[in-house]
């Protein structure tokens, strides 16, 4: 029988969810409606009787707040309804707890046939607007039409009529197709098979698949004839992904520079990140793993490694911004899971690169989401998928550039602790015999997220296929994760992946390489519903899943904990050593690949890279009596600003480890350089995490760029109480398409662009004894829509992640202190090219930040000696927006004045008032520190450049002597907190 | 011989507070089990064995269908035999944030005139709509009978959530006031409890963060005193150890002090 129980909140409460839409359509579409009521509605689909059904509304509505029916309300006074509710075959997460709690009412599980479906209604009230204006907001706010159904009613057709009951069920289909490709056609037919199936192969590629096949032996034998079949193919497309293979980092370049020098590189990977770290590596034993395993690691402590891993979802948040994020977040979480043995997970980070959510509607290209709801969503995605897994998030940051409109960055990542030893071996040691048992842990498989990898190899485009959007499901890998603990402190199994892009191909792919070889049955794998075809399965990127080498002694083990634990388990097969990558369906083989040519086959791709550097328009500096204005006007700019509102919908606090916290100061109101977390509850030690990104730098050369983001992220540590020895960073490429084709006919500039930072991270990772333990690389971050092709700049995150031995010695950025003295450490230097001041010029200039490693180093040395001996009250180091908004936020932290003379900071000859204040010069910091100790610190900083420079003082006062301004405090947090309040 | 306090922290569908609430027993005394709730459900552990019994922070089943809802309905169904004998026992139960939730949606505070598994209160949406994480000032009532907030005045506390509004009935609320079973309050820097937001963060009613049933035996609250162990907790706590006034524990662990000393001395 099938029964609609409807929730709504009762009337002398505030409907909180009618109140967000109300006030949503307000700021995105400057539309005032009356009044929205909104109310959940499951359908259940099951063997129950009327008086279960009313039993069960009774139970599942809080009955404080709610009022739950069986059937529909008809209500009064409203105009439109709109009901959204899932597309067939899309997870419903609510459905499936509410399918949960059916259960524990009947007393019985519901079978696999019952369904519970959730669906919202909202009746919204608003005289004046048409069916056109309803749909319009529910298409662009209330629902997604990739992954949900919108059912829109005038008040009048719901009065006369019963609503249609929301049963998104997935129709019949037959399984199990497999179809065959002929690859002895023209190069033409090739690139149409190719670009057809979302294979994301080249003409090159596929004639490489083309020979293999022709020359492959023994194929009869399995049963498969000389043409490959789909599943075949489509193993190759996600192995062979740019997303998967790195095949631009990976490849053949030839660089020229501006004066024709010319150098051939095989590999910017191997040649610059992977050869600084194993450079490093020889000198220093805190290296545990590196670059082989799904994060990087650490040593930490006798008891503990550190793994970290930052990854981006910028293609599926570009289409899904909610789904796209979230699964980005949880899926980011299994990379530690499935490192080493498995980690237990720790802290999260965040960044997004975006587009002005103030970007009016026109600028917009159509097919593009516009960056406000872009923003929302994908904040709301990572908040509901860090909160619900119980991880705090460490650092949070916000970018925003107008070329971000084309594809949006979203960078995500996990800090995991791994024990040292787990079982008697060391905890990030993994390996598979022949035998061990092919297994698959998490949710069941669906159409959902297939050709991820693929389409995230292309750039953006109309057709861009919409099953590549994902929803996650925090809480089905929380129950995963508890379990992944419990088998590991068992010791049941001897390898864990996890389950990303390209799906049980990739990860069962790379296992495959361990052991030479695997045989799994794909008609074993879990599926969500009937129709899902082989090639489907091996490829789809549904979420919650895992992969694992068990042994068969440990199997019955591993299913009775995992069936406790209601986490579902499958045996797929075993890993074997006959080299081959072989896959059945129902015992006939439907895939039969040689591990050897899945992983070496593919032909490194040879390019041409060619550097001349640009020449820029140099602004006119404005006037001196400008200053006051311009100050404000830069702490007010959205790259300098709070973003306070979104930063505290996450949790930071849960584990209770939060030393130095994401904001801080008196009014915990001003972003803090880095933040430091307790590595277990009560530690001494703790873990340090910055992170640094200037994407307008490399408007005038990649090289330096790299080289600030690398000081940058560095001396956030440093800011906090870090030392400069044992920092481990992690480089997450995101790029313009670097090849030149039609479609980018200025490849060779953006590959030498490419080619030019990787040299930059060679030195300063070397430079700075920093070594790369982990990274990422998104290569095609364009989009073509609405006729327009917009290319984000070449952006470099740089994430660092250090010890600190005493978090009690840690420190904050806020001055403490009336009386204290003011230092600025560190040259200021004519070096505004690329700066927030040049753009809020409307300029780039040329006069890029650069970085002198050598006094960087000198200098961080000392100011540990400073954090160390605990003689410092404060300490920030200034990046956008330099000295001014360096200035500003140590005085608003602390809600204290700062009296500056100007003339005294440390500086190159010759600087204007503005390029003073504004220069983003690197390795600089400003100090706050008792007039007592200003002999000792004098003696520590005799060999850096530095100086005092003021005092703080009681009076709510910045008072800029040399240019003549003094700001009251409570006009720089105005300026400070008010662009993105409440937004 | 002095009793051995023991505490059952369930564990288990997206709760995930266990470590630090762990921490917080174990620091004051006690021995702690993380019991994951299937275990407890399958009688592979007995209630009985325990003292308290803790309700964690987390989101058990992803709040779908409100807070504690399908985590608060699984208990009820399944293990309410067990929780009658062990309040009736007069042993200690805590619900922190999620836990609150469970127990009001359980019918576990605030239980007027002794009425358990009856849901009078309720944690709803914050006015703001938004989950929030943040510090707050709380005071407590010295009236309250509750057991977990004896001799604390006022202290900070971090708040994590997104429903935590608290309401019930106006009979019921000027019920809860009368017998004082409001055990802790938002209030200002001041201690002021006439306050708005930020300083209450949700818009509960008479800015109420914490109730206990009538016994003061079991307690609910949305702020997070595990999440406190350590005086390096504090959002503050560096310009008061620059002053030589940093205490040596965070505000936090003395709800958890007071629960153990308490079985300690009636068990």
């Amino acid at each position: 029988m099938e029964y609609r129980i409807e929730i709504s909140t009762l009337p002398k409460w505030h409907d909180a969810r009618g109140g967000a839409v109300i006030k949503q359509v307000s700021d995105y579409f400057e539309i005032t409606l009356s009044d929205v009521k909104t109310r959940d509605v499951y359908t259940i689909s099951a063997d129950i009787n009327d008086e279960e059904a009313a039993n069960i509304a009774e139970e599942l509505t809080n009955s404080v707040l709610q009022k739950g029916v069986v059937g529909e309300t008809k209500l009064d006074d409203y105009n439109w309804l709109v009901a959204v509710g899932f597309m067939p075959g899309v997870t419903d997460n609510v459905g499936r707890s509410a399918h949960e709690a059916v259960g524990d009412i009947l007393g019985r599980k519901l079978l696999d046939d019952e369904f519970v479906f959730s669906s919202v209604e909202y009746m919204i009230t608003a005289e004046n607007l048409s069916r056109k204006d309803i749909e319009h907001i529910a298409k662009d706010l209330l629902a997604n039409e990739l992954i949900e159904s919108i059912a829109i009613f005038a008040k009048d057709e719901v009065d006369t009529t019963d609503l249609p009951l929301n049963f998104p069920a997935m129709p019949d289909a037959e399984s199990g197709i497999v179809n065959t490709y002929n690859l002895e056609v023209s190069d033409e037919e090739l690139v149409e098979i190719s670009r057809k199936g979302t294979l994301a192969l080249t003409l090159d590629e596929m004639k490489v698949i083309q020979n293999y096949f022709r020359k492959a032996k023994n194929r009869e034998k399995y049963g498969l004839t000389a043409n490959p079949t789909d599943v075949e193919l489509e193993v190759l497309a996600q192995t062979w992904s740019e997303h998967c293979k790195h095949k631009i980092f990976d490849a053949e370049i030839d660089y020229e520079d501006e004066n024709g020098n010319k150098e051939h590189i095989v590999s910017c990977y191997k040649s610059f990140i992977k050869k600084s770290t194993h450079e490093i590596g020889e000198e220093v034993d805190w290296l545990v793993s590196v670059f082989h395993d799904n994060a990087g690691i650490v040593k930490f402590n006798d008891k503990f490694d550190i793994a970290y891993k930052v990854e981006t979802h910028n293609s599926p948040s570009a289409l899904d911004p909610y789904g796209g994020a979230m699964t980005g977040i949880v899926g980011v979480n299994r990379d530690p899971l499935g490192t080493g043995r498995g980690c237990e997970l720790l802290i999260n980070v965040w960044g997004y690169c975006l587009g002005s959510p103030f970007t009016p509607g026109k600028d917009v290209p159509e097919g593009l989401l516009h960056p406000r709801r872009l923003r929302d969503g994908i904040h709301k995605g990572i908040i509901d998928g860090g909160n619900q897994s119980g991880i705090p998030y460490g650092i949070g940051w916000e970018y925003f550039e107008e070329r971000y409109l084309g594809k949006p960055l979203v960078y995500c990542g996990t800090v995991g602790l791994i024990p040292t030893k787990i079982g008697g071996t060391p905890g990030h040691e993994k390996s598979i015999e022949p035998g061990d048992l092919v297994v698959m842990s998490g949710g069941r498989i669906g159409k959902d997220g297939i050709h991820g990898a693929t389409f995230s190899s292309e750039e953006l485009h109309s057709d861009s296929p919409v099953q590549a959007v994902q929803i996650g499901d925090p809480i089905t890998q929380k129950k995963m994760g508890d379990f992944i603990r419990e088998a590991r402190d068992a010791d049941l199994y001897r390898f864990i992946t996890d389950n990303g892009a390209g799906g049980l191909s990739s990860s069962i792919g790379e296992m495959a390489e361990h052991s030479g070889g695997c045989r799994m049955d794909l008609a074993k794998a879990p599926v969500k519903y009937a129709g899902l075809q082989p090639w489907e399965i091996l490829v789809s990127e549904a979420q919650e899943r895992m992969s694992f080498a068990v042994p068969p002694e440990n199997i019955e083990e591993f299913r009775r904990l995992a069936e406790q634990r209601d986490v579902e388990i499958t045996v797929l097969g075993e890993f074997t050593d006959d080299g081959k990558f072989h896959m059945q369906y129902n015992e006939k083989t439907v895939a039969c690949i040689d591990i050897e040519f899945m992983h070496s086959g593919l032909p490194r791709m040879q390019l041409t890279a060619k550097w001349m550097p640009p020449v820029n328009v140099e602004p006119e500096l404005p006037s001196d009596d400008k200053l006051e204005e311009d100050f404000l006007t830069m702490l007010g700019r959205l790259n300098v600003c709070s973003d306070e509102y979104k930063a505290r919908q996450y949790d930071h606090e849960v584990k209770g480890l939060s030393v130095i916290k994401p904001f801080v100061g008196k009014e915990r109101d001003v972003l803090s350089d880095a933040t430091v977390t307790m590595a277990e509850q009560l530690s001494k030690e703790g873990i340090i995490l910055s992170a640094g990104i200037l994407p307008r730098y490399s408007d005038i050369d990649t090289y330096h760029m790299m080289a600030s983001v690398i000081d940058l992220a560095i001396r956030k540590i440093i800011a906090v109480g870090g030392k400069p020895e044992g920092i481990a960073g992690l480089d997450n490429f995101c790029w313009p398409d670097p090849v030149k084709s039609e479609k980018t006919p200025d490849g060779e500039y953006k590959l030498a662009q490419l080619v030019r930072a990787n040299k930059a991270l060679y030195d300063y990772t070397k430079a700075f004894q920093t070594p790369c333990v982990s990274g990422k690389d998104s290569m095609k971050n364009d989009s073509i829509m609405g006729g327009k092709k917009i290319s984000i700049p070449p952006t470099v995150l740089f994430s660092a992640i250090a010890k600190m031995d005493d978090v009690s010695k840690s420190i904050s950025l806020d001055a403490k202190f009336a009386g204290d003295d003011v230092y600025i450490i560190g040259t200021t230097k004519k070096e505004l090219g690329g700066s927030e001041f040049f753009a809020m010029l409307g300029y780039i200039g040329n006069d890029v930040p650069k970085v002198d490693a050598k006094l960087a180093k000198a200098t961080y040395r000392a100011v540990n000696v400073i954090t160390e001996s605990e003689l410092a009250h404060s300490l920030h180091t200034p990046a956008i927006g330099g000295l001014a908004t360096g200035f500003a936020k140590v005085a608003m932290g602390g809600r204290l004045g700062l009296d500056i003379d100007l003339s005294a900071v440390p500086a190159e000859s010759g600087l204007t008032i503005h390029e003073l204040l504004f220069s983003e010069s690197n390795s600089r910091f400003i100090m706050t520190a008792s007039q007592e100790n200003a002999a000792k610190i004098a003696e520590i900083l005799k060999d850096i450049p530095f100086a005092k420079v003021g005092s703080v003082t009681e009076k709510q006062e910045l008072n800029l002597n040399g240019a003549n301004i003094a700001i009251p405090i409570s006009n720089l947090v105005e300026k400070y907190k008010s662009t993105l309040a409440g937004v | 011989m002095a009793t051995t306090v023991k505490t059952l922290i369930i564990t288990g569908y997206g709760l995930n507070c266990e470590k630090e609430t762990a921490k917080a027993f174990e620091i004051c005394g006690s021995e702690t089990s993380q019991i994951h709730l299937n275990d407890l459900l399958d009688k592979q552990y007995a209630l009985e064995d325990f003292h308290i019994l803790v309700f964690i922070g987390g989101f058990s089943f992803g709040d779908h269908l409100g807070a504690g809802t399908v985590f608060a309905n699984r208990i009820k169904y399944r293990f309410q035999k067990d929780l009658e004998k062990f309040v009736a026992d007069g042993k200690l139960i805590i619900g922190i944030c999620n836990g609150f939730q469970t127990l009001s949606r359980l019918g576990l505070v605030p239980a007027l005139n002794g009425e358990y598994f009856v849901q009078t209160a309720a944690l709803a949406h914050n006015d703001s709509t938004l989950f929030r994480d943040d510090w707050v000032n709380l005071k407590a009532e010295p009236a309250s009978p509750c057991i977990f907030t004896k001799s604390i005045d006022k202290l900070k506390l971090p708040i994590r959530h997104g429903e935590g509004k608290f309401v019930a009935d106006e009979t019921v609320m000027k019920e809860i006031e009368e017998k004082n079973l409001v055990a802790l309050r938002y209030c200002t820097e001041n201690g002021d409890s006439d306050c708005s937001f930020p300083d209450n963060p949700n818009g509960s009613i008479n800015n109420i963060a914490g109730i206990c049933d009538e016994t003061g035996r079991i307690f609910g609250l949305m702020p997070h005193p595990e999440a406190f162990l350590s005086p390096f907790n504090a959002p503050d706590w560096q310009a008061k150890k620059m002053s030589g006034k940093l205490p040596k524990e965070g505000e936090g662990v003395i709800f958890f002090k007071n629960a153990v000393e308490y079985i300690k001395n009636n068990f």
